[in-house]
């Protein structure tokens, strides 16, 4: 090949520029709004309200991470939604049985917060066996869990609500509303587990397969990748990662209910995608998906604090973002 | 009647970089004409200009005497131009006959008449010796029957002017003939064809004139008759071109072989085979499209169903169930499909290159650095030419992938390599480095299987050869049987 080096030339200086620009495009977008917001309500650029959104999208965005290396990995999780109501089902049952055996509530606490995160693995490694093992594609088996996860809560909450003992939710508390210089737990966390995850996708073998079996899984398996194996641990991360916002999401109503995370699994889609994720899979960035995340809920509080649009209208103006933010990243 | 072409100054440009410069030269309607050049010679480049797949930068095009601007490949597909890719262009889960009619579809009033383009299919594909069902999906197909059906395409556009590049990269010596006999008719027809081939003794055999291209220049013409293989070389790579091949080293003496395969049937291609090849060997794998050499490897790893009565690495039995366990055993495989099963062509290059060797770099944090230094490493070692090192491996040349995905397979330092076409669709100059590259493995103690389908590489490569038809190993030729005719002979059963 007879290329020159592209080093050095107008144009190319122009086409990484671009290039650098795309990356950071839903950035850019995040800082527009917020100016928009900050302009049209005084209220909009305070310490709390920023804070009150952040708390909010920790447990979508926590999500939206796990869900980042489905979608890298070539895959899709519909389920999680249902999965996060019924793990939130399930550990308030557990942790109102451990209550009912005399244990401290504290423990009953720390208990219910094991099944979650417990729960959310093996429902995640269920998927990924019945999509490797099982040779089913991940859109229908995880539409098909949709429905079971959701329809068992249904079912062990009688069409009801599930609802958690006053003295475990007094101790449970905390989890959700303390705070650390000034900043609220789920929040933390969330940033915690962002960060994990940036290192897990760009700085381990384990990301790099997860890369790989998205962008030609063929390939991946001819150069001696356990393709199985990377993509079951990839749905058990996205369940665990359910099971840990659904920890942080209990102690906020203390119940669970058959509306409880209903449509999470479009939220942390969305967050992924605006975060400028191909949905082919293949590649994709973990602090793209913690702005998209973001950036939709932002779109909400706006609204809420503004009276341009009508806050009913929340859903179709995140569904004009996406469309615009997928129409501004496609490709050749 | 076929149509006559002139190019007038023809000048291509990608962004800065000029990739055809002031190209003129004529074709006569009616003659078959060789194109031949290194790769990157800008060969390619012209005949899209020429199909309509791409603009010139300037410079004119003059079909039967006149200048021609076409907007798409359907303007020049109107005058009766055809261009068969050397990707294919294939819509894999259609049939061959909605494939072949594809844009083109044959209708009956509002309908689609499906009889109509099944027959044509039919008649279409026996031209090109291709025995399969119209209605089978282009996906059952292996790579060399997709050429075919590309090449049956273009027959049933009626083409007045053929342009086929590489159309035997995939092919085996039978359907290669099959292809000249086809093209020998088709000039009769009084067909224009233009065939870019790296295969110096297909021109030769096919072609009535040549044309060198080199470093996106017209350099030479002359009659095929006139001119010799080593002169084509000499003119592609602008320098006199010693002999292709290194000398052989002496076959290693016996003794326990690094791999010896016992009983490994894979249902449907190969049945009960049994090899050994010993450390510093390299043993070749000839045989027709469709004998099972790839089927036959890709069961050992554990890619397709397969059974297995012993595998020893050795001297000591080996399960081998994955591409993981064999590479855990020092056994790799480069696949002959580059860009479906070797590459992630969307991939930096040192994310391949340290893909299957990635444990080693993580610790557990993977080091860039280290990846990096590694990469600049088989840069040097294996002669990757690459504009930069942060480019994407779909954008180096064929030959430069080629090196990238032995350099990949070579990265875990195995006992034994199987590379599976290694020099398909790569110029002279890489082919040579890469014969070089396969005799030092084999120095450096390795076991080499090298499954190809260009008979001169496994007569001038190899210490034995072989021979594959119908999925048995039909002989195994030592250095001394070793002949192309032999070969030939074997994998058509012309032998018995």
């Amino acid at each position: 090949m007879h290329t020159q080096p592209m080093r050095g030339t107008s144009a190319a200086r122009l086409r990484s520029l671009f290039a650098r620009l795309h990356g950071v495009g839903p950035l850019l977008g995040l800082a527009l709004i917020c100016i928009a917001g900050a302009l049209l309500n005084s209220d909009f650029a305070t310490f709390d309200n920023g804070m009150n959104v952040l708390t909010r999208t920790a447990f979508i965005g926590i999500i939206a991470v796990g869900m980042c290396f489905v979608i890298i990995s070539g895959g899709i999780d519909l389920s999680v939604g249902s999965m996060a109501a019924l793990i939130a089902g399930l550990v308030i049952l557990s942790m109102n049985q451990a209550g009912s055996w005399g244990f401290p509530p504290l423990l009953c606490v720390a208990l219910g917060m094991l099944v979650a995160v417990v729960l959310g693995g093996v429902f995640g490694l269920a998927h990924g066996l019945l999509i490797t093992r099982g040779r089913i594609e991940p859109f229908i088996v995880t539409l098909g869990t949709l429905g079971v996860f959701r329809a068992f809560l249904t079912y062990f909450s009688n069409g009801g609500a599930i609802t958690l003992d006053n003295d475990l939710s007094d101790a449970y508390a905390p989890v959700y509303y303390a705070d650390l210089f000034g900043i609220q737990c789920p929040v933390w966390v969330f940033a915690v587990v962002a960060l994990l995850g940036g290192l897990l996708l760009n700085r381990t073998a384990y990301g790099r397969y997860v890369q790989a079996i998205g962008s030609n899984e063929q390939v991946a398996r001819y150069a001696a990748v356990s393709v199985d194996r990377v993509k079951v641990v990839t749905y058990m991360l996205l369940g665990v990662c359910v099971g840990v916002a659904t920890l942080l999401y209990v102690p906020r109503l203390g119940s669970a209910s058959p509306t409880t995370g209903l449509l999470w699994e479009l939220e942390a889609i969305a967050a992924v995608i605006v975060g400028g994720t191909a949905l082919k899979g293949g590649s994709g960035t973990v602090f793209g998906t913690v702005i998209g995340a973001i950036l939709l809920s932002v779109i909400g509080n706006v609204l809420n604090l503004t009276s341009i649009i009508s806050v009913y209208l929340n859903a179709a103006v995140q569904g004009f973002v996406i469309i615009a933010v997928a129409f501004l990243q496609r490709r050749k | 009647m076929g149509l006559s072409v002139g190019f007038r100054s023809v000048v291509k440009e990608f962004g800065p970089v000029r990739v055809l410069h002031d190209v003129s030269f004529d074709l006569a309607a009616g003659h078959v004409y060789g194109l031949i050049g290194e790769n990157g010679a800008g060969k390619s480049t012209l005949m899209k200009i020429l199909g309509g797949y791409q603009p010139a930068t300037s410079g004119d095009i003059l079909i039967d005497g006149e200048a021609r601007h076409f907007a798409s490949s359907r303007d020049s597909e109107a005058l009766g131009i055809v261009l068969i890719h050397q990707e294919f262009n294939l819509a894999e889960d259609l049939s061959i006959a909605q494939n072949i009619f594809l844009g083109h579809e044959k209708r009956r009033g509002w309908w689609l008449d499906d009889a109509a383009m099944r027959a044509e299919t039919a008649r279409v594909l026996k031209l090109v010796g291709l025995n399969r069902d119209p209605n089978t999906p282009v996906r059952r197909l292996i790579v060399a029957e997709k050429q075919l059906v590309e090449i049956a395409k273009a027959l049933a556009r009626r083409a007045r002017l053929l342009i086929m590049d590489e159309p035997t990269a995939t092919l085996t010596p039978g359907e290669t003939e099959a292809l000249f006999r086809l093209m020998d008719r088709l000039r009769a027809d009084g067909t224009t064809i233009i065939y870019i081939s790296h295969k110096l003794d297909e021109i030769e055999r096919s072609t009535e004139e040549v044309i060198v291209m080199r470093d996106g220049r017209f350099v030479a013409r002359s009659p095929t008759a006139d001119i010799s293989r080593q002169r084509m070389a000499n003119l592609m790579v602008g320098r006199e071109l010693s002999d292709l091949f290194p000398p052989k080293d002496p076959a290693p003496a016996g003794g326990v072989p690094r791999l010896l395969v016992q009983n490994l049937t894979v249902p449907g291609w190969a049945a009960d085979i049994g090899f050994a090849v010993a450390a510093g060997e390299i043993l070749g794998f000839a045989g027709l499209v469709g004998a099972g050499r790839t089927e036959l490897f890709e069961g050992l790893l554990g890619l397709r169903p397969r059974t297995v009565g012993r595998v020893e690495i050795d001297g000591s039995a080996v399960r081998i169930g994955s591409p993981r366990e064999a590479a855990a055993h020092g056994l790799t495989y480069l696949s002959e499909d580059r860009k479906g099963k070797g590459l992630h062509v969307a991939f930096g290059l040192k994310e391949n290159l340290t893909l299957m060797a990635l444990e080693r770099y993580a610790r557990p944090w993977l080091r860039p650095g280290a990846e990096r230094a590694a990469l600049q490493g088989a840069v040097r070692a294996f002669g990757i030419r690459a504009g930069s090192l942060d480019a994407v491996a779909g954008s180096l040349s064929g030959g430069n992938q080629q090196k990238l995905g032995l350099a990949k397979v070579l990265h875990l330092e195995p006992k034994i390599v199987v590379l599976d076409e290694p020099t398909r669709g790569v110029d002279i100059g890489a082919k040579r480095d890469i014969y070089l590259l396969i005799q030092a493995l084999a120095r450096g103690g390795r076991a080499v299987v090298v499954i190809s389908s260009e008979l001169m590489e496994l007569v001038g490569l190899c210490h034995r050869v072989a021979v594959m038809r119908g999925g048995r190993i039909e002989a195994t030729l030592g250095a001394e049987q070793l002949s192309e005719e032999e070969l030939i002979a074997y994998a058509t059963n012309a032998r018995h």
